[in-house]
């Protein structure tokens, strides 16, 4: 049975929540884009309720705790078909049986939810690390972002915390949305083709601050002078920088 | 150029054979200003030479009243002499810091002067850094050997992780390429911050706010392969001090020949021995991490690491009698020792063997290093085996099979019958 929704995370939830309703336990969880038609199942199209959502999270919190019942969050933000009907199936056996299922390191699902969780750590963590700031001439701090999943939610708090005293964007060019920090609170905000049009352009057609480019060059220049040459080791430089994330990388400009 | 430019490009070369480069360990929060800790630290590059980059490591100056012969700043030497002002320092550290480029600053320097003038100095830039800009970002700060007690002291209230090098491993090899220096002058203010920390523990333990010194701890570096000790009297000097004065992290540092004109040491252009710098961090990991002792791996007719195969899989093949563990059966502390497991795969296969069984086709996926691994344990279906390990085989097999980048490059003795 596939259950289609509208591919938010509360959706996904109510997908759990179906499926106990009508006791359908062989479930694959999609939105209807991912669908691509299947003669020998049936669908179900499944509405986005928040307070099912609201019942799922806690009755999931209650069985599993705040942090396991967060893994599920963030497996979620992987945007992985399998990954999803994986989790999708621990949910139901968390719910049936406990959350001692998550340390069934020998199951195939068990196993690939951990490695998914992993991946999307290490994203999260990626994105705290490469993400490059640029000043503009109004005193905004911005940075583009192409994550490999969507890991803008999982790293709001730190940047929040970390970069409390001066405004900040951090756009994902990939799933269309950002994060506004206005020195008091982080919104989504969702730029106007316009807006996004100047973000995107190569020369980027904000207006920097003035000192901007310095320090950039000054980036640069620290990021050579402190590679020691007879140390080379080019192998290991990708494993650590790969190079899709180049492109935002001010000192892999130069 | 611009100057700032220049000086920044001398006073990072100078000061990039530090290696430390750990953002780790501290909890600083932001208070009302800008900046924290990430208890885990973050690297926010990596150099073409594949080291992290976390913190800006700058000297405040390559001026240096020493002659070392393995440093490049040394007094004797034609290279071109720097050094920032207080309020330099503090511009790169915060604009680098807004833009997400670095985790903090790591502020070394030459003596100039002596060095109480220079720990003074120093100690200026991360109080401004702290009191004037607000800011909470990490610190690394040398201790300067000779400094007055009440200057360290001082310096612990803002630094979030302080390090004296002992660069030598012996007395005896520090002697040979740095007369004017010795390791009582390392030991003294390592121990004074290490107790300074402890008083601080303590108090607040009865006081509610107390200061934190030094949160992140302390740590040195050995500079591997420029005087002759053995690996050996290098871990055994490691061991001494992570056990005396409580260090969070020795490195060790694969010698770069920098300077001509000294016949002691490794010329100009020779390879600096990084095969062997990483068994030492291996051997260190596992003295730190998975319950080895030291005698275990290194002893008096054991003294140098095997550069072929790494430290675990060594002293495997020097203990068939205690292999094959059951993967079923054993405890988490046997389980780590099996080479090509780890510890987060070890607890793992604790956490899963709770539900039947385990078997290889499981194993295989849990991420181990499986072919490595596989000759050393047993799982549910693994074929009975008589007789104990043929070590020569596993090793060649390991070897053979394996493609661990350091490879040995002799060429293979035997053609294998399968």
């Amino acid at each position: 049975m596939y259950y289609l929704f509208d591919g938010s995370y509360a959706g996904f939830l109510c997908c759990v929540f179906e499926s106990f309703e009508r006791k359908e336990w062989n479930v694959i969880p999609l939105t209807p884009q991912q669908f691509a038609g299947d003669f020998f199942r049936d669908k179900r199209e499944i509405y986005t309720d928040s307070a099912k959502a609201r019942r799922v999270q806690d009755g999931l919190q209650e069985k599993a705790g705040m942090e396991k019942a967060k893994d599920f969050f963030r497996a979620f933000l992987s945007e992985d078909e399998k990954a999803w009907s994986v989790s999708f199936k621990i949910i139901t056996a968390v719910f049936k049986t406990g959350v001692g299922v998550l340390e069934n390191f020998g199951d195939t699902d068990v196993l690939y939810f951990a490695q998914t969780l992993k991946k999307v750590s290490r994203e999260r963590h990626r994105m705290k690390a490469f993400i490059r700031f640029q000043k503009s001439n109004d005193g905004m701090y911005f940075a583009l972002i192409e994550p490999d999943f969507n890991v803008l939610p999982l790293i709001s708090d730190f940047f929040r915390k970390r970069y409390a005293d001066q405004p900040w964007l951090i756009y994902d060019v990939k799933r269309k949305y950002g994060l506004l920090y206005n020195k008091v609170a982080v919104s989504e905000v969702a730029l106007s083709p316009e807006q996004k049009q100047s973000l995107t352009a190569p020369a980027i057609a904000i207006a920097l601050d003035e000192e901007d480019e310095k320090f950039q060059r000054l980036w640069q220049q620290y990021f050579k002078s402190t590679n020691i040459e007879a140390r080379k080791n080019l192998k290991l430089h990708l494993q650590h920088v790969p190079k899709r994330y180049w492109k935002y990388l001010v000192e892999k400009q130069g | 150029m611009e100057r700032i430019e220049e000086k920044l490009k001398i006073l990072a070369d100078a000061a990039k054979y530090d290696v430390s480069c750990s953002s780790s360990g501290s909890k600083r929060k932001n208070t009302g200003g800008i900046g924290d800790a990430s208890s885990s630290g973050i690297c926010h590059t990596y150099t073409e030479d594949g080291r992290c980059v976390s913190l800006l490591k700058i000297l405040l100056t390559n001026h240096c009243i020493y002659d070392c012969a393995f440093c490049v700043s040394r007094k004797s030497n034609d290279v071109k002499r720097a050094a920032f002002t207080v309020d330099e320092v503090v511009e790169l550290t915060m604009n680098f810091y807004r833009r997400n480029y670095i985790e903090g600053l790591f502020l070394s320097s030459g003596i100039f002067k002596n060095a109480d003038f220079t720990m003074e100095r120093l100690l200026r830039i991360i109080k401004k850094l702290r009191m004037e800009e607000k800011y909470n970002g990490y610190i690394h700060l040398k201790t300067i050997p000779g400094a007055s007690e009440e200057l360290i002291k001082e310096a612990g209230l803002y630094a979030d992780r302080m390090s004296i090098n002992l660069e030598m491993p012996t007395e005896a090899g520090l002697k040979m390429v740095a007369p004017d220096k010795d390791h009582e002058s390392v030991k003294k203010p390592l121990a004074f911050v290490n107790e300074q920390m402890h008083s601080y523990k303590s108090d607040s333990k009865i006081i509610k706010h107390v200061p934190v010194f030094v949160p992140a701890g302390q740590s040195t570096q050995i500079v591997i392969g420029a005087t002759p000790e053995t690996d050996f009297e290098i871990m055994n000097v490691a061991k001494t001090f992570y056990k005396n004065y409580q260090l969070k992290r020795v490195y060790y540092s694969g010698y770069v020949p920098v300077n001509t004109n000294n016949n002691l040491l490794p010329q100009v252009g020779s390879a600096p021995p990084l095969i062997r710098e990483n068994r030492l961090y291996q051997t260190d990991w596992l003295l730190r991490f998975y319950g080895f002792e030291l005698d275990e791996i290194l002893n008096k007719e054991y003294t140098s690491l095997d550069l072929d195969i790494d430290p675990k899989l060594s002293w495997a093949l020097r203990n068939p009698h205690l292999f094959p563990v059951d993967i079923n059966r054993a405890d988490y502390k046997m389980i780590i020792r099996i080479p090509g497991i780890g510890r987060q795969s070890a607890m793992k296969i604790i956490q899963a063997r709770k539900f039947g069984r385990l078997h290889e086709y499981q194993l295989q996926k849990m991420g181990i290093a499986y072919n490595r691994a596989k000759h050393f344990m047993v799982c549910a279906d693994s074929p009975f085996v008589l007789g104990t390990l043929s070590v020569a085989a596993i090793r060649n097999n390991i070897l053979q099979n394996g493609n661990s980048k350091y490879k040995s490059k002799t060429p293979e003795a035997q053609l294998s019958f399968f």
